[in-house]
């Protein structure tokens, strides 16, 4: 199993090193590997209809309850049966839709990647793996989506569903960790057992807003379902398969998967029924104002995903069922309708359903092919779609009381719109005149015509033998949403009733409608007055704002002056420390503690402050620098009279030493100038005060209380009796911290290098002294 | 005299800060050595202040006997002494070759933003 979900990421690796040695036409072989680990699941099918589920267990990060564990049961099996089964078509068809295209290798790249990850998601039972292979499959679909790359559009669609979707599994993590720590396990398997725990738990609300932003957003339900018609900017293959069996059904996995974890709570049941049906609403509603089929169809799959996000929420076994059905259904139609728009793409060169009609003279299997996808979408009697909508309505007209028949006229009405784009997709390019301009369109290639004709009959098999999927899927499917058994049969007919009377008045009411108005959508314009309070709208302004708002604040603290970064630091600084001295500290000085105040010492401060507002004041460096010195030589005697003659020494060296170094090398600068005038010298200056009485109150503040003097009682102590040392702070530097002073040196070294390195640097000729 | 001393921390600390806001690096140097004395000055006031009590133990006894100046911030100090040399050396060097390649002084004149190069 291991090896099967590994194989994806294997073969992107080889096709990413060597897939520029393979002739387009040979990448049509690699649609074999799906097709491969789809027979490969399909093998597990006799053990999981006898009601088990097969594990397997690897050991990654056992330490921290991360494992490699998959688990194979119904849902699983089903999703991983659309994935790898419709992927090896669309593998398939990408190989001849994307012959020409330069950068094939890298795109099956993407795609192998994808589906993958998909594979990956769908199988894994622990929550942090799931989690893992879902960012993989945003990441990929990013690469995906934006595939070509030279189109602005494009990039800014993948830019945008990386973002909605991404930021949506910021919040899955979230709830990921909470899950596993309310249950004390990652195993979504186990966390079953504490399914009561978690919803008696008091975060329990927490817990589903956070699965909900994960699920809503991957799976496209209002008000983040703008990114997906956004992602049609993606080539046709992709939109196949991301947007009917993968990508964005791993939202609706994600909920039937925790189904039996957190389901059947009010929270959870009136907040997907809300949700979903909301969407399904207003995505069906909007479908029907586009003439691009991609666009057409990125609205009908909002609408799929939000009738499979309101069954769930329904949660009764009947609508649970009916879940299973659809995504199927769902699947398989949605895959047909967008390779039939693909090809008609790909041959026409428009999507514009004004401009198409009648293209069945000239593509005949395609129109097969869409004409099936279409019946199914409408769910026609003898089709899977049929099944569906039954089922549909059967959960709908369960629900207890009034709600029944609200959602139920919900639910047709939504039907009745996605009946109609389905038809507008699947018929209209094919009925009517031919244009000229279409007449010499080409004959398409098999592998092109093949996978739609193939997704047709299926629905078509599955529909009048409807007994070939419930024994064989469907129960186990349904067994994993629900937790327990339910006892079902699909069939094709049910015998006169309610039900039956819901699905041929959603049938005429639809063709009635389609026929009326010839298959023509209507005009967008007319919605053009909601695009100021559209999510995808207001989800733009919010992030140009944000980018201009950074962008000046950047402006304003970025500026590049030194002293702009200086001023901010230090105003902050004394706003802070100055209002914390201000409302906590006293003020007062300890007279006690002071030392008598001798004539000279008074003399000596007049001289050193005079030596700074020298130094500061001065229009001539030399003056400067010699004030500077003055500064020094005090600080020496102000360390001979407290006591510390090592000090006094060291600063009369080092000041000595830098004055002449200052006035050797800095001798021959121009004009000391003056850049500032009045008003900017008065703010530095008042800053400068500010901070400099700070300073003296913290110093005073020091001064009062002396801190605690272990260590310097330590060291006066043991210099002489550990150290045989007098000079206690020489002792202390070279034997005590012996270590330190020697890093110091190789400091001292490293600066001396770059000293030397920087005078002997030879400066090209013209900037030469 | 104490006070006397934490006054003078306080004007080094401003002189310096001042300083450094100008726009010639000859006076930006100038503000960090004053910036850097005036914290020389306020780490030594943190430890016990002794006048004339040096803490060298007297010849013949292996023990203080007198109160004595604390010796830790007498070292740390030191140590900064000794480090800010190198960096002010390093930096007038850099300054000095600076001035060689754009013939000023002035730190606004090395603002180069990206769409000037």
């Amino acid at each position: 199993m291991l090896i099967a979900v590994l194989s994806g990421f294997l073969l992107a690796l080889l096709l990413f090193f060597f897939g520029k040695y393979l002739k387009s036409r040979h990448f049509s072989l690699i649609g074999f590997l799906p097709l491969g680990i789809f027979i490969y699941l399909l093998s597990f099918l006799p053990l999981i209809n006898s009601g088990q589920s097969a594990m397997f267990h690897y050991s990654w990060v056992p330490s921290m309850g991360i494992n490699l564990d998959f688990r194979l049961d119904g849902l699983a099996l089903l999703f991983g049966c659309m994935i790898t089964g419709i992927g090896s078509l669309v593998f398939f068809y990408a190989a001849a839709y994307m012959k020409h295209h330069p950068f094939i290798d890298r795109f099956f790249v993407f795609l192998s990647v994808f589906m993958a990850s998909m594979l990956g998601l769908v199988l894994a039972d622990n929550v942090l793996l799931l989690f893992v292979f879902w960012e993989l499959t945003s990441i990929s679909s990013f690469f995906l989506i934006g595939f070509n790359n030279e189109e602005e559009g494009s990039r800014k669609s993948a830019i945008m569903s990386l973002s909605v979707t991404g930021g949506g599994g910021f919040f899955l993590l979230a709830g990921f960790i909470l899950l596993g720590n309310l249950s004390g396990s990652y195993s979504i398997r186990e966390m079953i057992f504490s399914s009561e725990v978690l919803k008696d738990s008091s975060l329990y609300g927490l817990l589903l807003v956070f699965l909900f932003l994960g699920a809503f957003t991957k799976s496209a339900q209002f008000p983040f379902h703008f990114w997906l018609p956004n992602a049609m900017k993606a080539p046709t293959p992709v939109s196949a398969y991301l947007h009917s069996a993968t990508m964005v059904k791993a939202g609706i996995y994600l909920l039937a998967r925790f189904t039996p974890v957190l389901g059947t709570h009010s929270y959870w049941n009136n907040s997907l029924m809300i949700t979903g049906a909301f969407t399904m609403l207003y995505a069906a509603i909007h479908a029907l104002f586009r003439k691009d089929l991609k666009a057409i169809l990125a609205y009908s799959t909002i609408a799929s995903l939000g009738m499979m996000v309101f069954l769930l929420g329904i949660g009764s076994e009947k609508a649970l069922l009916a879940v299973s059905v659809f995504i199927l259904v769902h699947a398989l139609y949605k895959a047909g309708l967008f390779l039939t728009a693909g090809v008609i793409d790909y041959k026409t060169g428009t999507r514009d359903l004004h401009k198409l009609s009648g293209l069945r003279k000239v593509m005949k299997p395609v129109a097969i092919g869409g004409l099936l996808a279409a019946l199914s979408s409408a769910g026609m009697p003898l089709t899977f779609g049929f099944i569906g909508k039954d089922l549909i309505y059967e959960a709908t007209l369960g629900a207890p009381g009034n709600l029944a028949w609200i959602l139920t006229g919900i639910a047709f009405v939504s039907n009745v719109c996605l009946l109609i784009a389905g038809l507008m997709v699947g018929i209209k390019p094919f009925f009517g005149a031919l244009p000229q301009k279409f007449s010499r369109v080409k004959k398409v290639s098999g592998f092109l015509w093949m996978p739609g004709i193939i997704l047709g009959v299926s629905a078509i098999i599955f529909g009048v033998f409807p007994m070939f999927l419930d024994r064989n899927l469907i129960t186990a499917v349904a067994q994993s949403i629900n937790g327990t058994v339910i006892d079902i049969s699909l069939k094709l007919w049910h015998g006169f009733s309610l039900v039956i009377l819901l699905s041929i008045l959603t049938l005429s009411v639809g063709f009635i409608f389609y026929f009326l108005r010839k298959g023509k959508p209507f005009n967008q314009e007319k919605l053009a007055g909601f695009e100021s309070v559209s999510p995808e709208y207001l989800t733009e302004l919010i992030i140009s704002k944000t980018d201009k708002f950074a962008f000046r604040y950047t402006r304003l603290l970025h500026n590049g002056y030194l002293r702009y970064y200086l001023i901010t630091i230090i105003v902050f600084l004394i706003g802070l420390v100055g209002y914390r001295l201000f409302t906590e500290v006293p003020l007062s000085v300890n007279y006690a503690q002071l030392s008598e105040t001798r004539f000279y010492e008074v003399v000596f401060f007049i001289i050193i402050v005079s030596a700074i507002l020298i130094t500061v004041f001065t229009s001539s460096r030399l003056t400067a620098i010699a004030g500077m010195g003055i500064i020094g030589y005090c600080m020496c005697l102000i360390f001979v009279f407290y006591g510390a003659p090592d000090l006094a020494m060291t600063q009369f060296t080092i000041d000595t030493l830098t004055v002449v170094l200052f006035v050797l090398v800095l001798f021959r600068l121009p004009q000391f100038k003056k850049y500032v005038n009045l008003k900017v010298q008065f703010r530095d200056g008042l800053i400068a005060l500010s901070f400099g009485a700070i300073i003296s109150i913290i110093a005073l503040q020091a001064f009062n209380e002396p801190a605690d003097k272990v260590v310097s009682h330590f060291y006066g102590d043991n210099a002489y009796v550990l150290a045989k040392g007098r000079n206690v702070v020489n002792v202390i530097l070279v034997d005590f911290r012996g270590f330190d002073t020697m890093v110091e040196i190789i400091v001292l070294s490293i600066a001396a290098l770059g000293v030397y390195s920087l005078l002997k640097l030879k400066v090209k000729a013209p900037e030469k002294e | 005299m104490e006070l006397l001393l934490v006054i003078l921390i306080g004007v080094l600390y401003a002189a310096g800060i001042y300083l450094m806001f100008r726009r010639s690096m000859v006076r930006l140097l100038l503000g960090l050595i004053l910036l850097g004395n005036g914290a020389n000055l306020l780490i030594f006031l943190m430890g016990d202040i002794a006048k004339g009590k040096p803490p060298i133990i007297k010849a013949g006894a292996s023990v203080f006997t007198d109160v004595y100046a604390d010796p830790v911030p007498q070292s740390l100090i030191l140590t900064a002494i000794v480090i800010s040399f190198g960096l002010q050396s390093f930096a007038i060097i850099l300054l000095k070759r600076i001035y060689l390649l754009t013939g000023s002084d002035d730190l606004d004149t090395l603002n180069t933003h990206d769409k000037d190069i």
